[in-house]
C-alpha cells in the first residue's frame, strides 16, 4: 500500500466515524419510537428533513445559527410527535390494526411531508450559512472539516442525553418499563398511552436537532429522507432494538463502510450499502449486535 | 361467484372496452386508459400481498421498475415482442420477491415493509450505475408507429392499451380465484392471527412466499411494456415513489378485502389522477393522493367497500 492509498484509507475512516456520529443522532428517534415503542415510524425521516427545512428557513431570513433554531424548535417538535402519536393510538393501536393500516400511515405521513415541501421550496438544493461551514483543521495529512465535526460532537452529546435520560431518570425507566410489560405498568397505576406519547414526543423532537445537523452537512432537497430510511433502519437493526449504544456502534460502522465505499468505489454507490447490511442482519442475526 | 363465470365476465368487459376505446379513435384515451389499467394491476398486485396476507410492500415501484428495465436490456441486447418482455418481466420481479420474502418474512411483518423500501432505493442505486441500460441518463426507447399480427395492422400505442387489458383482466382473475380458494383461505388465516395459523399447521411461511412471488411478478409485467409506452425511461420516474405510494392509496381507499377494493380504487384515484395532472399540477396530485390516504386509513379503515357495507348492513337492521 503506497502512501496516497494510506492517506485516503485514513481519512475515509475519520470521515466515516464523523458520519457514524451524525447517523447516530438521526438514528436515536428511531431507536425510541420502533426499537422501545414498537412503532414503525417510516415517517422519521421525512421529520428530519422538516427540522432542515426550518433551520433553513430561520437562517436565510433572520441569520439564527441552525443548531439554535433547532432548539429552540423542540418543543414544538415535541408538540408534533405527541400529536401523532395522538391520532395513532386512537385511530391504529387502540384498533389492533397497527400492521397494515399504521404503516400505511406513517407512509402516507412522509409522501404528504415530502410533496407539500416539494410544492413550498421547490426541488432545488437549499443549504445554510454558519461560521464553522467550510474551515478544516489539520492533523498531519489527515483532515477534519468542522462541517463534520461540529455535527458529530452535537449528535454525540445528543446521544449521551438521551441514554443517561433513558437509563436513570424516572421518565426514562418508565419508558422503557412500557416496552417490556405494559399490563404491568399499568397495575402500578402509570397509564402507558401518556409515557408512550411522551416518549413518542420526545424521539420526533430529536427529528428537529437531526434536521439542523443533516443541513449543515449537506445540502438538501425534499427528497433526501428516502435515501435515510433504509439507513436509519439498518443501523436501528444491526445495533439491536431497543439499544441505544448498539445503534451508537452500529451508526458508526455503517458511517465508515459508507465512508469506504464511496472514496474507493464512488459515492453513487454508497446508498446501497445500507441495504447491504440490513438484509445480510436480518438473515443472519436478526436479534442486531446488542440485542435483547 | 364461480371463477369460470368471472373469467367469462371479465372477458366480455375487456372486449367491450377495447370496441369502444377503437369507435372512440382517440389516442388521448389510449394514453390515459394505459396508466389507469397499469395502475389497476399494481393496486391489485399489490393487495394480493398487503390485503390478503397483511404485509406492507412499499416497494412497488422497484418491481415495477425491475420489469421495465429488463425491457431496456433486452431491448438493447436482443429485441423481443412486448408480450415476451411481459412474462421475462414477471420472472425477474418474481425472483426478487421470493427472495426478499425468504430473507425477510421469517421475522415480524415490519421487517418486511422496511427491506422492500430499503430495496427500492439500493435497486435505483445499481441502475444508475449501470450505463448499459442507460444510467443516471435514461433510456430511449423507439416505439414502433405500428404492429402486425395475423395480418391486421395495429396502431402501437392501442396494441399496448390491448396488453394491458388482457393483464388487467388477468390479475383481477387471479385475485377472484385466490379470494375462494385453499390460498385465499390461507392467506386470510396469517392476515387475521399468524402465530393461530402457524399452529394450526398453516404453512405460513410457503404462502407468503407465494403471495410475494405473486405479487412481485404481476408488478414486473406491468413495468415491462412502461419503456415501450413513455418512450424514454429515467431512474427516477421508473423507481418514482408515486408508483409506490399509488399502489398503497388505491387498494386502501377502495378497501382491501376483495379483489373489487383495488379495482374501484384504482380508477377512481388513476381518473382523478389524470384530471389533476391536466388541470392543475402533478405535485399537487400526488400531495391529494397521499391526503386521501391518510385519511382514509384514519377514516375509513375498510376503503370505500367498507363504507358501503356498513351501510347496506344499517339499512337491513332498521
Amino acid at each position: 500500500m503506497d502512501f496516497s492509498t494510506l492517506d485516503l484509507l485514513l481519512n475515509a475512516i475519520v470521515a466515516g466515524l464523523l458520519l457514524g456520529g451524525f447517523y447516530a443522532a438521526v438514528t436515536v428517534g428511531v431507536s425510541i419510537s420502533f426499537g422501545i415503542l414498537d412503532i414503525v415510524n417510516i415517517a422519521h425521516p421525512a421529520f428530519v428533513i422538516l427540522g432542515s427545512y426550518l433551520a433553513y428557513f430561520i437562517n436565510i431570513n433572520v441569520g439564527i445559527d441552525p443548531v439554535i433554531v433547532s432548539l429552540v424548535a423542540l418543543p414544538v417538535f415535541y408538540a408534533l410527535g405527541g400529536a401523532v402519536y395522538q391520532i395513532y393510538y386512537f385511530s391504529f393501536e387502540r384498533r389492533g390494526q397497527e400492521a397494515l393500516r399504521g404503516l400505511a400511515f406513517f407512509f402516507g405521513l412522509l409522501f404528504v411531508t415530502e410533496v407539500s415541501l416539494i410544492l413550498v421550496f421547490g426541488v432545488d438544493y437549499r443549504y445554510v450559512e454558519a461560521s464553522y461551514i467550510g474551515p478544516s483543521l489539520h492533523f498531519g495529512f489527515i483532515d477534519v472539516p468542522l462541517r463534520m465535526l461540529v455535527p458529530c460532537v452535537i449528535a454525540l452529546a445528543l446521544f449521551g442525553a438521551l441514554e443517561l435520560f433513558v437509563s436513570r431518570s424516572f421518565l426514562g425507566r418508565a419508558i422503557m418499563a412500557v416496552s417490556q410489560d405494559q399490563l404491568a405498568l399499568q397495575l402500578m397505576a402509570a397509564d402507558p398511552i401518556r409515557i408512550k406519547r411522551i416518549a413518542f414526543g420526545i424521539s420526533i423532537a430529536t427529528a428537529s436537532i437531526a434536521g439542523a445537523l443533516l443541513i449543515i452537512i449537506q445540502p438538501i432537497e425534499p427528497s433526501v429522507g428516502r435515501d435515510y430510511i433504509g439507513r436509519v433502519f439498518a443501523i436501528c437493526v444491526l445495533g439491536g432494538l431497543g439499544s441505544l449504544p448498539g445503534s451508537l456502534i452500529a451508526a458508526m460502522l455503517l458511517g465508515m463502510v459508507e465512508s469506504l465505499t464511496s472514496t474507493f468505489y464512488g459515492p453513487s454507490w454508497s446508498p446501497a450499502v445500507s441495504f447491504g447490511f440490513l438484509l445480510l442482519t436480518l438473515a443472519f442475526r436478526p436479534a442486531g449486535l446488542l440485542g435483547r | 361467484m364461480n371463477t369460470v363465470k368471472f373469467s367469462l365476465l371479465a372477458i366480455f368487459a375487456a372486449f367491450v372496452l377495447l370496441i369502444f376505446a377503437h369507435w372512440l379513435k382517440l389516442d388521448y384515451f389510449y394514453f390515459a386508459g394505459y396508466t389507469i389499467l397499469q395502475f389497476i394491476v399494481m393496486a391489485t398486485a399489490w393487495n394480493i400481498l398487503g390485503g390478503y396476507c397483511g404485509y406492507v410492500n412499499f416497494g412497488s415501484a422497484a418491481f415495477f421498475a425491475l420489469g421495465a428495465y429488463a425491457s431496456v436490456f433486452l431491448h438493447k441486447t436482443y429485441p423481443l415482442p412486448v408480450p415476451i418482455l411481459m412474462v421475462v418481466g414477471a420472472l425477474v420481479s418474481g425472483i426478487v420477491g421470493l427472495g426478499t420474502g425468504y430473507l425477510t418474512l421469517r421475522l415480524r411483518g415490519a421487517f418486511f415493509s422496511i427491506a422492500t423500501l430499503a430495496m427500492a432505493v439500493v435497486l435505483q442505486t445499481l441502475v444508475v450505475n449501470w450505463d448499459y441500460v442507460g444510467g443516471s441518463r435514461g433510456a430511449y426507447i423507439i416505439r414502433p408507429e405500428t404492429v402486425e399480427i395475423g395480418g391486421l395492422t395495429i396502431n402501437y400505442i392501442e396494441y399496448l392499451f390491448i396488453l394491458m387489458v388482457a393483464l388487467a383482466v388477468l390479475a383481477l382473475v387471479t385475485a377472484q380465484s385466490i379470494e375462494h380458494s385453499q390460498l385465499g383461505y390461507g392467506f386470510a388465516t396469517i392476515r387475521d392471527d399468524e402465530l393461530a395459523a402457524e399452529a394450526s399447521g398453516v404453512p405460513t411461511l410457503r404462502l407468503k412466499l407465494i403471495a410475494t412471488t405473486l405479487s412481485g411478478a404481476f408488478m414486473g409485467m406491468a413495468g415491462a411494456p412502461f419503456p415501450y409506452y413513455i418512450g424514454y425511461l429515467q431512474p427516477q420516474s421508473a423507481f418514482g415513489l408515486e408508483y409506490a405510494v399509488n399502489s398503497i392509496a388505491m387498494p386502501m381507499i377502495g378497501g382491501t378485502t376483495s379483489w373489487v377494493g383495488p379495482l374501484i380504487g384504482s380508477i377512481l384515484l388513476g381518473s382523478l389522477q389524470q384530471l389533476a395532472t391536466v388541470t392543475i399540477s402533478s405535485a399537487v396530485n400526488l400531495l391529494i393522493v397521499g391526503l386521501l390516504l391518510v385519511g382514509f386509513v384514519i377514516i375509513a379503515p375498510n376503503g370505500l367497500i367498507g363504507l358501503v357495507q356498513e351501510r347496506l348492513r344499517a339499512r337491513r337492521r332498521s
